[in-house]
Formats: C-alpha cells, structure tokens, sequence
C-alpha cells in the first residue's frame, strides 16, 4: 500500500514536475470545497493542543482530522454530517460554538439577560437621577467669590506655563 | 446596603468555582463512547499481519483495548503494570498499535514484554479517530455485549486499576 | 552571589512592603503624622530593592548563569541577547517579578508625582498598593522563587520557548503589565477614599491620570500581543478569543468604562459609586487574569506552566483583596450621595448608558471565559466544553454596535440636558452621510454582507461625527480655523484622537474580516499563484542556520503586472535544543493590505506546501489601537495636570459646596 503511494507521488511528480512557471497547485483541488474545509476545521477544537483549532494546530491529529474533514466533503457529506461526526467521537468538547442545550441556555441567555439587567438598572438610575432636586443656585457673593478664584488660578496658569 | 453587596456575593459565587475549577483537570476529556457499542473495525495483527482481527471475534468476554505506540513516553509508565496484570488476570488485553512502525513497535515489546493477547496496527490512525483518540495512551473497557463501559484517558495507574478497573471488570464478568 | 543579592533584595522588599501597608494606613486613620510620612521613603525603598533583585535576575540571564534553574530552564547561552533579557520575564517567576517591579515603579511614580495630594490621600494609597506589594512578594518568595539555585549546576539551558522568540516577547509583557498594575493605582485612590470617606470629585481628578495611564499601557500591550500572534502563530490570524486574551480585555473593556465615568465624576460629580466599583472592578479582572494565566484550571496556547499550589495562593490573595475591596464599598458606598444631576438625555446618560455597555459586553466575556470551567465543576468533571471564538463573536457585536453608535452621539450632546431634536439636527448629515457610504461602499468593492455594511456604517459614522463634534467645539471661538483648532485643551484631542482610532480599528477590522484571502497550495520551484493582483512565485528553499536554530528558507518573490516588485523569505525553523519546529511567516506589511507568506511542510524533494494570504487594511486593526493609545497620551499631557494648584481646589470647593 505505502509503496504503491510512493510509486505515485513519483510518477505524479514527474508529470507535473517543474518545467517552467507553472500555476501552483492547491492543495485541495476543489476551491470551494477548500473553503468549506478551513470554515469547518475553525470551528474544530483540536484536543491535544492548547487551545487551538484543527486549522491551526499543526499537531499530527489536527492533521488527521483535517483530512477527515477533506475525505468527508468529497464524499458529500454534509457540514452537519461532519460536525456530528467529530461530536460522536470527542464531545461538544470540539465544538468552539457550543450547542444549545439545558447545560449551555445561561451561556447563550447570559449576555442577554446581562443586558436586560443593566437596562433596568440604567432606567432607575436615570430616573433618580432626574427626580434629585435642582443644586440650589449660588448667591450673589459666592458666584463673585468663585469668579474671583478663578480668575486668579487663571492668572496663576499663565504664570506657571510662563 | 443591600444592593451594594451585591457585587460581592457575585464575587464569592465566583470564587467558590474557582476554587473547585482549581482540582479539575481541563485537559481531560470525557468520552461520548462509553455506553456505545465499541467502533467495528478489521486490522491487520502487528504479529501476523496476514491475519486479521475484528472487535466482534470478542463478543461474550470482558476485555481490555488498551491504546499504544513505541513513541509514547508515558506508554512506557504504564507498560509494567499491563505486563503484571497480563501475568495475573485472565482479561484479554488487545493492544491498539497507534500510528507507529511495526517494526518498532515489535521491537518495544520484544524488549519490555508483550502483554497484549494479540494487537493490531492502526497505521494511519484512522481507527484511533473512530474511538475518539487524542492522546496515547488511552485504555478502553469493553464489556460482553460489545459496549465501552470505562476508559482511562493517559496512563494506567495502580490507583486507577485497583480502584476502577478491576472492580469494574469483576462487575461485568459477573453479569 | 548575584542570585543570593537578588533573594536577598526581594526580602528586604518584603520588609519594607509590610511596614509600608500597615504603619502610613494606621497613621491616616488615627492621624498620627510621622507614620503617614513614611509611605514615601518607604515607597522609594521598595522600588531600589525590587529593582536590584530584578537586576539581578536579568544579569543572571544575560550572562548565562546555570546554576539558576530559572535561566536553565527558560534560556540558552546560544540565544541572542535580547531575547536572554526577555527570557527574565518568559517564565512564571520572572513575570511574577516583573509585575512587583511595575507595581513599584507605579508606587514611586504616585509617591514622587503626587506631592501635592492631602497627607492622609497618599498615605492610604501608598499603603494600599503597599499591601497588594506584600501579596505579590510573598508569592514569590513562598511559591515561585526566581533565583532558586540548581545543584549541581548545568552545563547548557533548555532554551527560551521558540513561540517566545520574538521581538514582541521584549516588549508585550511590559506593557501589558504597565497597564495590569497601573490599574493598581486607580484601585487604592478608591480604596484610600472609601477609607477616608470622601468620594468627590476631586478624589476622581486625582486617579484620573493615573487611570488613562495605566489604559493607555494596557492597549499597547494588547496591541502587541495581538501583533505578536499575528506575526509568529503562522496563519495570520489577529485575535482568537483565547482564555489568556480575554484576561487581558475585560480590564481593558472596564478600564475603559472607568477613564470615561472618571471624566463625568470629575466634571460633574456624577456616578460616584459606579466609579468607585470600576476602579475596583478593574484592578480585580487584572488580578483574576493573572490567576486564569497562572493556575491551570483553563487551557490556553499563551498559559504558563501551571501548578495548582501556586493558583491556591493567588486564589487566597483574590480572595482577600477583591472582597475586602468590595465588603468595603458595601459598607460605604450607602453613605456616598449621588452627585450632579443631570436629565436622562444629557452627555452623563449617554456616558452612562456606553459604560453600561461596556460592563455588560465585559460580563460576557468573563461568562464565556468562566463558563466551561463552572460546567465542568457543577457536573463534577462530566461535562466539558469549549467557548471559542463564534461564540464571543456572536455576543460582541450586538453589544459593541449600540455602543460605538453612541459614541458618535455623546460628545456632541450638552452635559446635564440635552434634546433629542437638537441632537437630530447636529447629526443627521453625519448620519445620512455614513448610511450612504455604508451602502456604496461595498457596491463598488463588491461583496457585501450586512456585517460589513455595519462595520463600515460604524467607522464612518464615528468619523462623521468626529467632524460635527470639532465644528460645534470651535464654533464659539474666534480667530483662523487652525488657530481656534490650536486653542482646545489637550484632553479633548486626546478624545477624537482615540475616538477616530476606534473608527480606523473598526474599518480594519471589518475589510480583513470580509476581503481576507487565502490559498492552500503545493508549489514546486518555479510554481506561481496569484492573489489580490499579485503573482507570488515559488524559488526554492535554502538551508539556513541562525544563532540557535536551523531553518528551510524560502523565496517567494511577489511580481505585479509580470515585475519583481518584491522578495518574501518564509522560514520553517527548527530550534536546537528543544526541537520545536516554528513557522516564521514572511509579512509585506502596506498601508492598504498585508501580503502574508508561510511555510506548511515539505511535501517532497521539490514541492512544500504554502499558505499566501492577501490582508487588506489589516495593519488598520493595530493602528487604530496606536491611534486610541495615543489619544490617552495627549490627554495626559493636557496642561491642568501639568499644574495643580490649591487655588483651583479652592474654587472648586467653593462653587460646589457639597
């Protein structure tokens, strides 16, 4: 089997060998097939790695599973078809956008309800805050004390930039 | 006030989890399988790669699928224990031969002890994906109706066979 | 030697930290003077000795010292220079180290900058970064100790992480932790005017400053960071929504909600309370970030080794900081008054409802982040998932978009009461002027789906109102256009600047994420693709050897309209002593978009796959951060804080007599 792939790659080198400037050829033959792979494979955990998905890992599973994907997508199998299949094995554990289930509805509810939180906490507040009495207005002499003050920090501004 | 400690218990609630996060093992991953019939497959023997074998050639017996390859470090951790419990058990252990050189591989058993009643080469660990493989090794329990009932993710461990498997194994054999 | 000197500094340090949280704390509450006066000198101890322990480190690295596990562990005598003195921040201990010594620096610079602040103020403040000082310390010296010797010592390092070896290694740690510790400071002006229990607005004044400091570090450093993992992951990608980056956003999105409800305390003496909690929330995230990074109990690409010992400590000391701090504002914030009033459309409302934004969009990232670890724990190891990036996506743009609209609306509107017709009237050739781009735009580029007609509807619309705003702000001024220009105050540029950089992010942002490209390919010597007009041509690769690895390079040339216009060199590294291949991306990096080379594997003698991306505006994406970073720099340098006199305390006192 390995030796029959050899001979393969072989011949198939020496056919499409370099001659010239040729176009390069992708390393998935279908470009939209390609297209589809990488989006599934983003959305893939690869488990032995830190934290990265099966695109990006360079880890030999991530490479396996890469080609799961490919073998998958020419044999017509739908991205439901494949994602189920990556579930069936390892667990929502691969999936980097969590299914919706019991144990998952406050993580996709959260940033909602969060929100709603904030909103009604945001209308009390505003609320209150208008029904707080006006400041009462400055008198006559403390207006003319603070313009005073102020026209001597003013001055005293100019001094120090001096 | 009430209101203003608010932040607070949601600090506390948080804290608890942390602290209850910091026993718990990230890297662990638990496997959708066990309660599943085991994945059919055909693999050539390491030994005898004309011949080959299959899970249900195991129907009626509680056995052992026990994940390896002769580039595993930790694989050598747990090696001496399988070879003891080869010595004292009557449980088949197949040895799942995960993306290695048989050559190699026959060579590491030849040298540390072979306690797989059989194993099979799984070159391009295609097998591996089907049982949900992510690290070597990994240690299946599968029971005598053909279903995963337990699997150790990374080395067997004395803890581990003495606490989980073993019983586990002694239950099954009994039903 | 060096190594002891360093222990032995870290323990003076400690000494001083402990005298240095306690005796000035006591001094202020009972008034006893003397006591109060040692938080400088003791502040000004702390930093020489911290110091000269980290001196000591980083000597021990630059000069290969393998006595030292540390330097054995994280270094190698093959390695360049730099990289040995960033190796001295690299692993858990020497961050560790870093982080007191930022802590100092903050110190010292509160203690030499705020001379003129009330004696009680800065007594409490010194001691409180006092105290997260002694925590720090303490965990070094217990848990993590950086000098610890190895015996006998050994002849070669293991080497730095080659994911490490990268100019952003010298200079991300840094400046994210200048932005984490800088947090510290607005972090004990609250907690010093909690204690002494006044929360006015010159308690805002006062951390303001330090508050947009510590910001603009942060943004820096998350830039970096974010610069660093486009650079050296190899597939282009800018940000991934990984545990270790969220750490570093949620202080970020709440330090940014706390630099603006700063502003609106000060100016107006509003959201007193709600300040108060951001300065503490946001110093909290920094120190949950470093015990996410630090304890194991999430998986990232950026954590370090872990040890569940070491997160115990760091747990223990979240515990005892974060709820003292917030038991505290339960027990005074009750006593605090409201402050200024304002109408509930008005700039405070606005300010406020973009601050209420912010929390929420930071509420869910800390959910996302946390949420597999609570599912985990509450189903007792049964239940693993992953939260990634579709997730936060999905949530950060509802979130973000209302937020980024109001901020074209805020500036413009009067403080205390505006309308919303007036409002109306202001923008809406602002607002006509972007909904058009937004819909013509992608007609003439082509493409078009609705996330990119908002991004584009958003950055314009940011921009359209950058021009009504500084129209309204020198319409009352007299004089040439450039000199009413030339009169604003530096803080208010400091504004637009960092406003027009979210627009310059956003349109970054948005054209990478829609006209990116990328092709997969098998390339033989002499083999070309062609992508985003140019055709990158294939010739070869070479053996290469640098200082501490060997690598394949490539040559890729790039030919427009069938000339050379330019030479890529992609290299797959492999690094001696740990060999650990790398792939080191080549970047041709252009104002209107990124040509992005990198090496896959060897396929056979001749061929080895390659990965080419064209990035449009990609570079827009960290300029626009450089543009917001800048913007809290100008602020800085606004003249009221170059001069702080008592007069104006006086005057303010006297106009709100509250």
């Amino acid at each position: 089997m390995r030796t029959l792939a050899a001979i393969l790659l072989t011949v198939l080198a020496a056919v499409g060998g370099p001659a010239g400037a040729n176009e390069a050829v992708p390393t998935a033959q279908d470009p939209v097939a390609a297209k589809r792979s990488v989006e599934l494979a983003r959305k893939l955990r690869c488990l032995v790695c830190q934290n990265q998905s099966i695109a990006e890992s360079s880890a030999e599973l991530a490479v396996d599973l890469r080609r799961q994907i490919n073998e998958q997508i020419a044999a017509g199998r739908t991205d439901a078809e494949i994602v189920g299949f990556m579930t069936d094995r390892y667990g929502d554990f691969v999936l980097y956008q969590p299914p919706l289930k019991v144990t998952t509805v406050l993580l996709w509810a959260g940033p909602g309800l969060l929100l709603l939180l904030a909103v009604l906490v945001l209308r009390r507040a505003l609320r209150q805050q208008a029904e707080t009495p006006a400041p009462v207005p400055l008198t006559g002499d403390e207006r003319a004390r603070a313009t005073r003050l102020l026209r001597e920090e003013a001055a005293a501004g100019r001094d120090a930039a001096r | 006030m009430s209101r203003f400690l608010l932040p607070f218990g949601v600090f506390l609630v948080l804290l608890g989890f942390l602290f209850v996060g910091l026993k718990l093992n990230p890297r662990e991953v638990p496997s959708p399988l066990i309660g599943k019939p085991v994945p059919e497959f055909t693999l050539p023997q390491l030994h005898e790669p004309a011949k080959a074998f299959s899970p249900q050639s195991m129907r009626g017996r509680v056995w052992l699928l026990n994940v390896w390859a002769s580039w595993c470090v930790s694989c050598r951790d747990e090696h001496p224990l399988l070879v003891d419990f080869a010595k004292n058990h009557q449980v088949a252990i197949v040895g799942l031969n995960y993306k290695d050189k048989p050559d190699d591989a026959q060579a590491w058993l030849a040298q540390l002890g072979d306690p797989y009643t059989l194993s099979v080469s799984d070159l391009e660990g295609r097998v591996g994906i089907d049982f949900g493989v992510y690290g070597v090794p990994e240690t299946f329990v599968i029971d005598k109706q053909g279903v995963i009932r337990y699997k150790q993710i990374g080395a067997v461990t004395v803890d581990a066979l003495q606490g989980k498997i073993l019983p586990l194994i002694r239950e099954l054999d009994q039903g | 030697m060096i190594p002891e000197i360093g222990q032995l500094a870290l323990i003076l340090a400690l000494l001083l930290a402990i005298v240095q949280g306690t005796l000035p704390l006591l001094g202020a509450q009972r008034g006893i003077r003397a006591w109060m006066a040692l938080s400088r000198p003791l502040a000004a101890g702390q930093f020489l000795f911290v110091a000269i322990a980290f001196l000591c480190l980083a000597w021990s690295f630059l000069t290969s010292d393998f006595s030292v596990l540390n330097v054995v562990n994280n270094s190698n005598s093959r390695l360049p220079a730099h990289y040995r003195i960033a190796a001295s921040w690299g692993s858990h201990e020497g961050s560790i180290l870093l982080w007191v010594l930022m802590l100092s620096l903050w110190m010292q610079a509160v203690s030499v900058f705020s001379r003129s602040l009330p004696r009680e103020v800065l007594a409490r403040v010194l001691s409180v970064m006092g105290l997260v000082s002694v925590g720090f310390l303490l965990f070094l010296l217990l848990t993590s100790n950086p000098f610890e010797r190895l015996s006998p010592p050994a002849a070669e390092g293991n080497d730095l992480n080659p994911l490490l070896q990268d100019p952003g290694m010298v200079a991300h740690p840094p400046m994210l932790y200048m932005g984490y510790v800088g947090f510290s400071v607005a972090f004990a002006f609250a907690i010093a005017a909690l204690l002494g229990g006044r929360l006015d607005a010159t308690w805002a004044r006062w951390s303001r400053p330090w508050t947009t400091a510590a910001w603009c570090f942060l943004t820096l450093g998350i830039l970096i960071g974010s610069w660093w993992a486009y650079n050296e992951l190899g597939w282009g990608g800018w940000w991934f929504w990984d545990p270790v980056e969220n750490a570093s956003f949620m202080p970020w999105l709440v330090g940014t909600a706390l630099v603006h409800s700063l502003a609106v305390t000060e100016k107006r003496g509003a959201f007193r309370r709600w300040t108060v909690l951001l300065a503490i929330c946001a110093f909290s995230l920094s120190l949950l970030g470093t015990f996410l990074v630090r304890s194991g109990v999430l998986t990232s690409v950026h954590a370090f080794a872990t040890d569940p010992e070491r997160g115990l400590f760091i747990l223990v000391f979240l515990a005892i900081v974060i709820g003292g701090a917030l038991l505290l504002f339960a027990l005074r914030a009750p006593q605090v008054s409201g402050g200024g009033r304002f109408e509930s459309i008005s700039r405070e409302s606005f300010l406020l409802a973009n601050n209420v934004l912010l929390i929420v969009a930071a509420g869910s990232v800390l959910l996302g982040t946390l949420y597999p670890l609570v599912l985990d724990a509450l189903s007792g190891g049964q239940t693993k998932i992953s939260v990634g990036p579709p997730y936060f996506e999905a949530v950060f743009v509802p979130l973000m978009s209302p937020m980024v609209f109001l901020m074209g609306i805020g500036p413009v509107a009067r403080w205390k009461q505006a309308t919303l017709p007036e409002l109306w009237t202001l923008l809406r050739w602002a607002f006509a002027t972007s909904l058009v781009a937004a819909v013509l735009v992608p007609l003439v580029t082509g493409g078009g789906s609705w996330g990119l007609r908002l991004g584009l509807f958003l950055a314009f619309w940011i921009l359209a109102a950058t021009v009504v705003n500084i129209r309204e702000r020198i319409r009352n001024f007299r004089g040439a256009v450039h000199e009413r220009l030339a009169m604003q105050p530096r803080a208010w540029w400091g504004m637009i600047l960092a406003h027009l950089g979210v627009a310059v992010f956003i349109a970054g942002v948005t054209v990478v994420g829609t006209y990116e490209t990328e092709r997969d390919v098998r390339m033989a010597v002499g083999d070309t693709v062609e992508m985003g007009g140019h055709v990158f041509r294939f010739d070869g690769t070479t053996e290469a050897t640098g200082p501490n690895y060997r690598a394949a390079r490539g040559t890729v040339t790039v030919l427009r309209d069938g000339r050379e216009v330019l030479t890529l060199h992609p290299e797959k590294r492999t690094y001696n002593a740990s060999g650990m291949a790398m792939t080191e991306a080549a970047i041709s990096t252009g104002v209107l978009g990124d040509l992005y080379v990198s090496l896959g594997e060897p396929i056979d003698a001749q061929s080895w796959s390659v990965r080419v991306y064209h990035k449009p505006l990609v570079t827009w994406i960290w300029s626009g951060c450089v543009l917001m970073a800048l913007g809290g720099l100008l602020a800085l340098t606004d003249r009221r804080y170059r001069l702080r006199s008592t007069r104006q305390q006086r005057a303010a006192a006297v106009i709100s007599p509250a």
